[in-house]
């Protein structure tokens, strides 16, 4: 049973088309995020969602009800703000029942439901402060109360950690997980951030101008991105993109890439892509290379390169090389490392490789 | 809402452009700042010094020694007549009644005026309707329009409803008269209120009424003790729509002092007079007094900070 049905769902403002046929599902007790660059439309699908926003056409379904005409307090949504949204003039105990009191909750059960959320959230003994005596950790935490009180049939929440700073969002990063595995509520989550969507949802939608670009697992999204944007977007650093030619040597079909001394590196290719030579982009992720140790195996390909620059993060080392006339960003253990103006040997796993139409940028294989 | 920080007054007292040079620099700069301030407030205040000096002074000892000159007598008594027992439009009543008059005016019309600005500001800011932006600058055009020129639409508009020469009536001209104000001022500053906390309250389940009583409200003190202090001063002040909507015994305070004066037929009691002016200037003095701290706060600061 779903939660959420999305149907072709569209949305302008003036001749402005924000949305296009955006199709989507959430089952029952699914965390799904959706992550796109800044005016993907991703914020404005969550406002619809909540009924801030009209839908322009299509139909939007919570629990088996059309609700593309119901305000937004009929919805049976919970929804958590970018800025929290706390009301400055309430302590955080009339911020949680507020809801309550404007739907007619009775006394005993407005207590009883806030005993519940601040035992859950750790903030019983901050009820009584005003939002501007919180931290920004404090504030989130209430904002999440306020949904949490209610039982929804769906918790929407827009960006809700990019006002924390870094070490804050990772903590409240799972914590919110932990709070979903606990709850179990249908969740629609919005993110720029796409680490965020990789770690909380059970399902990643990736928009890209106003158009659903895949919904899918996380890992099928980082493995088999649907199109070259999608495998930019997902991944830090991202995929690296060399432009290649299948090739047929021996009766079988390879990958050649130009290297940079003119003679083409050939790259065995694992898997069908349908039909023989032609131009494809070949990306592969950073940590897809490594430095050839002289034992291959049958889906390793080799490629030379010359190093431009190291980055070291700690837990691994980022360094950027030069190959086959591109600029490539690999990831290695620290102590494996090539220093900077050494030329390495790179193993690239094909297995892992994504190859892509230069056209239609779409995923081949 | 990020933590408490100074409000803008104080941080300009933090900020002292003084504060470096050598020490002869900074005692001359100080000099002459504090030189000319003082002239221009000495220019200022001196009309009103006069006018209260002469409130304690007797009439023999004026005529005498001239409108200008400290008093070698000292006497409230002249307070207690303008109050109760001069003689003003016929009537030996002082100006209390007039005085009353003008609170019966001044305090409904501001109130009624500060109701309606801030549910205009309220709905034009947070409750956007196509053509409430050609709306608004429709109702700020009243701000700039002078007074003189609704008179005759006035006169009209109480003739008809009966309203001539009322207090009634001259509450309904500055009710409407204010509303541009009002409005204005309420809805430039819940526009700083943001968006958000509209939506969260709306997903929460309350209308209209609810929100803007629960969450709009709360936050709106600053702007409403501006739009008050601003409103009950003008109304109280204002002397056009009084001279010329009401006579006799149902003119306001502004209207009556000039019907003190122009009497006529006696010997002119400056220090009634000047006792009376006083009297009439009492309230929009004692509201600054009180409220003008947080009139300049108020003016400065935005809704959620």
């Amino acid at each position: 049973m779903s939660s959420l049905l999305i149907r072709d769902l569209c949305k302008s403002f003036g001749s402005v088309e924000v949305l296009r046929n955006i199709n989507l599902e959430a089952r029952t007790g699914e965390f799904i995020a959706l992550v796109g660059p800044s005016g993907c439309g991703k914020s404005t699908l969550l406002a619809m969602l909540a009924g801030l926003e009209s839908v322009t056409h299509g139909d939007i379904e919570i629990d088996g009800r059309i609700v593309n005409r119901v305000p937004p307090k009929d919805r049976n949504i919970a929804m958590v703000f970018q800025s929290y949204a706390l009301y400055p003039t309430m302590t955080v105990r009339e911020n949680i029942t507020f809801g309550m009191e404007s739907r007619g909750v009775s006394k005993d059960k407005q207590t009883e439901a806030l005993a519940r959320v601040a035992g859950l959230l750790q903030i019983g003994d901050l009820l009584g402060r005003k939002p501007f005596q919180l931290s920004g950790g404090q504030r989130q935490r209430v904002a999440m109360g306020r949904a949490l009180v209610r039982d929804p049939a769906l918790f929407l929440f827009d960006e809700p950690l990019s006002n924390l700073d870094a070490k804050l969002r990772v903590e409240m990063r799972t914590e919110i997980k932990k709070l979903h595995q606990r709850v179990a509520k249908t969740t629609i989550y919005v993110t720029h951030d796409q680490v965020e969507a990789m770690t909380l949802a059970s399902r990643v939608a990736v928009l890209h101008k106003g158009a659903l670009q895949q919904f899918d697992r996380p890992r099928a999204v980082y493995e088999r991105p649907a199109n070259m944007f999608v495998a930019g977007f997902m991944g830090s650093p991202s995929m690296n993109f060399l432009p290649a030619q299948i090739v047929e040597v021996g009766g079988k079909l390879a990958v050649s890439v130009q290297a940079g001394n003119g003679t083409p590196a050939l790259l065995p290719l694992a898997g069908a892509v349908g039909g023989a030579t032609r131009q494809v982009v070949l990306g592969i992720r950073p940590e897809h290379f490594g430095r050839f140790t002289g034992i291959g195996n049958p889906t390793m390909g080799v490629i030379e390169a010359s190093t431009e620059v190291v980055e070291p993060t700690g837990a691994e080392t980022m360094v950027v090389l030069r190959a086959a006339g591109s600029e490539i960003i690999a990831r290695f253990e620290p102590d494996d490392a090539p220093g900077v103006g050494e030329v390495v040997k790179l193993s690239v796993d094909m297995n892992k490789a994504c190859l892509f139409d230069p056209g239609t940028q779409v995923l081949l294989n | 809402m990020s933590a408490a920080r100074p409000a803008i007054a104080d941080r300009i007292a933090i900020f002292d452009p003084l504060s470096t040079g050598t020490t002869w620099q900074r005692r001359r700069s100080l000099a002459v700042v504090y030189g000319l301030l003082s002239l221009f407030a000495a220019y200022y205040l001196l009309p009103l010094g006069v006018i209260v000096l002469n409130s304690f002074r007797d009439m023999a000892e004026i005529s005498r020694a001239g409108l200008i000159g400290l008093p070698h007598s000292f006497s409230l008594q002249h307070w207690a007549k303008a109050w109760g027992t001069f003689c003003v439009n016929g009537a030996c009543n002082g100006i209390a009644p007039f005085f009353y008059n003008s609170l019966w005016m001044a305090i409904p019309a501001t109130i009624i005026s500060t109701a309606i600005g801030a549910i205009n500001g309220y709905v034009l800011s947070k409750w956007r309707f196509r053509g409430s932006e050609t709306l608004f600058a429709c109702m700020t055009l009243g701000v700039f329009l002078p007074g003189q020129m609704v008179l005759l639409p006035w006169a009209w508009t109480l003739g008809t409803l009966g309203l001539t020469n009322t207090i009634a009536g001259l509450v309904l001209i500055h009710c409407v008269q204010g509303l541009s104000f009002t409005t204005l001022f309420c809805r430039n500053y819940y526009v700083s209120i943001p968006d958000a906390l509209i939506q969260a309250a709306r997903i929460d389940g309350a209308g209209f009424w609810r929100i803007f009583r629960k969450i709009v409200l709360p936050l709106s003190p600053p702007i409403l003790i501006v739009t008050v202090i601003w409103q009950f001063t003008g109304i109280w002040n204002d002397f056009l729509f009084g001279v010329i909507f009401s006579s006799g015994r149902n003119q306001p305070v502004t209207a009556a002092l000039i019907a003190l004066t122009a009497g006529g037929m006696s010997v002119r009691q400056y220090n009634v007079e000047s006792a009376a002016v006083l009297i009439g200037a009492m309230p929009p003095l004692l509201i600054y007094l009180f409220g003008g701290k947080f009139f300049m706060r108020g003016l400065t600061q935005g809704a959620v900070k």
